[in-house]
């Protein structure tokens, strides 16, 4: 089992790590790169709580092999604050207590950040369809929606 | 397992029918990694396709015709500014598979070649009338998408082939299709039935049809008998119910928790009167 070296940019950062060609982007991600707020809920894509964006596009880094990295662009969790400075949707999600393990938060964020930069306004519906592969299993989701809305309209506000 | 990352088909090839044991090719990997990651299906060899120049296109032709890369994920299919205008059924289709980030990566060449019966992509794709170009160590050959699989899991493919690319015909004039497949909860769920209609009218009248099964028998099937139920009418009620019939006389599904045998033949024909109206009435308005 031959390990490869791989070159990509996670969170705006070079980074280079050699994994086995079988390793998930989420295996390298936390095992290898030290980067644990991406999480593993189910391992098959069905759950969302390793959501990550590979170029710019939302996927499960459970679903994404971590040689498939190369010369890619990363974004994970880490990467949504800035420095001690939360991110608007984060800021949001606390003030709507809209998580309780707190398990799905990461992929939650990433995913509505995602949907935030390329719709300003998203319906709620639009929310609902956008996270609908981000499964929690203590909020009942409102919460995190009325969160997304928020922040969406904190963000418009800014301009 | 030897992970591979060509920059040809021919090279894809090589690779393929020079490996021991199983090879995978891998696009979008919602799929492959799945059986990966359950210990279903390890590959010995696994072929990433995405560095092959093309593979990520999506081509209108000067003829109307489309050529579709395989690695364009759903949502870049979803996103295309016309691809949807023309083949909404097709787009509706995709997208209903998966997720968001499903969405990111699956491709409607994996979803052919994992061989489900119950694909959603694969009933909207055959009714287009698509075919695929297959390349492998003897050269090329084209290939009817509905000359692909064989039964669950399996394709006509032979181990050291590989699909290239995706042909749809040209569009043409007064003509549309649709998809809907029938599952438990609104979202994110295996088809019970599937069913897709690409039509073209003549005034008000069908004139060329195709109706397509998904989930209702060991693979999915085009159903002449019901296209010849409407073609030279308008879709009134009694072309309706002669569709259903016709479509209900195909159905050879399975009976487990998602649905009774009797239960998706009678869905069957609902969603295909269902379907046929939604692409008739797509087609009235097209251009």
């Amino acid at each position: 089992m031959s390990n490869q070296a791989v070159s990509t940019t996670v969170n705006g950062d070079p980074v280079q790590f050699v994994c086995d060609p079988r390793e998930t982007l989420l295996d390298v991600l936390r095992d290898r790169i030290g980067l644990t707020g991406s999480k593993e809920g189910c391992g098959t894509g069905d759950c969302g709580a390793c959501s990550v964006t590979v170029d710019g596009r939302l996927v499960c880094s459970c679903l994404v092999l971590g040689v498939e990295a190369e010369g890619k662009k990363i974004e994970t969790v880490e990467g949504i604050a800035e420095g001690p400075n939360l991110h608007v949707l984060q800021e949001k999600i606390i003030e709507h207590a809209a998580l309780q393990c707190g398990i799905c938060t990461p992929g939650i964020l990433v995913a509505a950040k995602n949907l935030l930069e390329k719709n300003t306004n998203p319906t709620e519906t639009e929310i609902r369809y956008w996270l609908a592969g981000n499964l929690c299993r203590c909020t009942g989701y409102d919460k995190i929606v009325r969160a997304v809305q928020a922040a969406a309209e904190d963000l418009r506000k800014a301009g | 397992m030897k992970y591979h990352k060509p920059t040809s088909f021919k090279e894809a090839v090589a690779l393929a029918e020079g490996a021991e044991g199983v090879t995978r090719f891998l696009a979008g990997g919602t799929d492959v990694l799945v059986q990966l990651r359950l210990d279903i299906v390890t590959p010995d060899t696994l072929v990433d396709m995405k560095a092959i120049a093309g593979v990520k296109d999506i081509t209108r032709n000067e003829d109307g015709s489309w050529d579709i890369g395989v690695a364009v994920s759903g949502a870049e299919m979803t996103e295309h500014p016309t691809l949807g205008k023309e083949w909404p059924g097709l787009v509706e289709a995709m997208d209903l598979i998966g997720s968001t980030q499903v969405q990111g990566r699956a491709t409607l060449v994996g979803n052919l070649c994992n061989g489900s019966p119950a694909a959603d992509s694969v009933p909207a794709l055959m009714a287009t009338g698509a075919v695929v170009t297959v390349e492998g160590k003897n050269g090329t050959r084209q290939l009817a998408v509905a000359d692909v699989p064989t039964g669950p899991g399996k394709t006509s493919l032979a181990a050291h082939e590989v699909i290239t690319n995706i042909h749809i015909p040209p569009r043409g004039q007064n003509a549309a299709d649709a998809y809907e497949r029938f599952i438990p909860r609104t979202e994110m769920d295996i088809a019970v039935v599937g069913c897709a209609v690409n039509l073209r009218l003549d005034g008000d009248k069908i004139v060329e049809a195709t109706v397509v099964m998904g989930a209702v028998a060991p693979t999915i099937r085009i159903v002449p008998d019901a296209a010849k139920a409407i073609i030279g009418t308008t879709l009134d009620d009694a072309a309706k119910d002669k569709l259903a019939e016709a479509v209900r006389a195909a159905c050879q599904p399975i009976d487990d928790k998602r649905g009774t045998i009797e239960f998706r033949v009678h869905v069957a024909g609902v969603l295909a009167k269902r379907v046929a109206q939604t692409a008739y009435d797509r087609a009235r308005t097209a251009h």
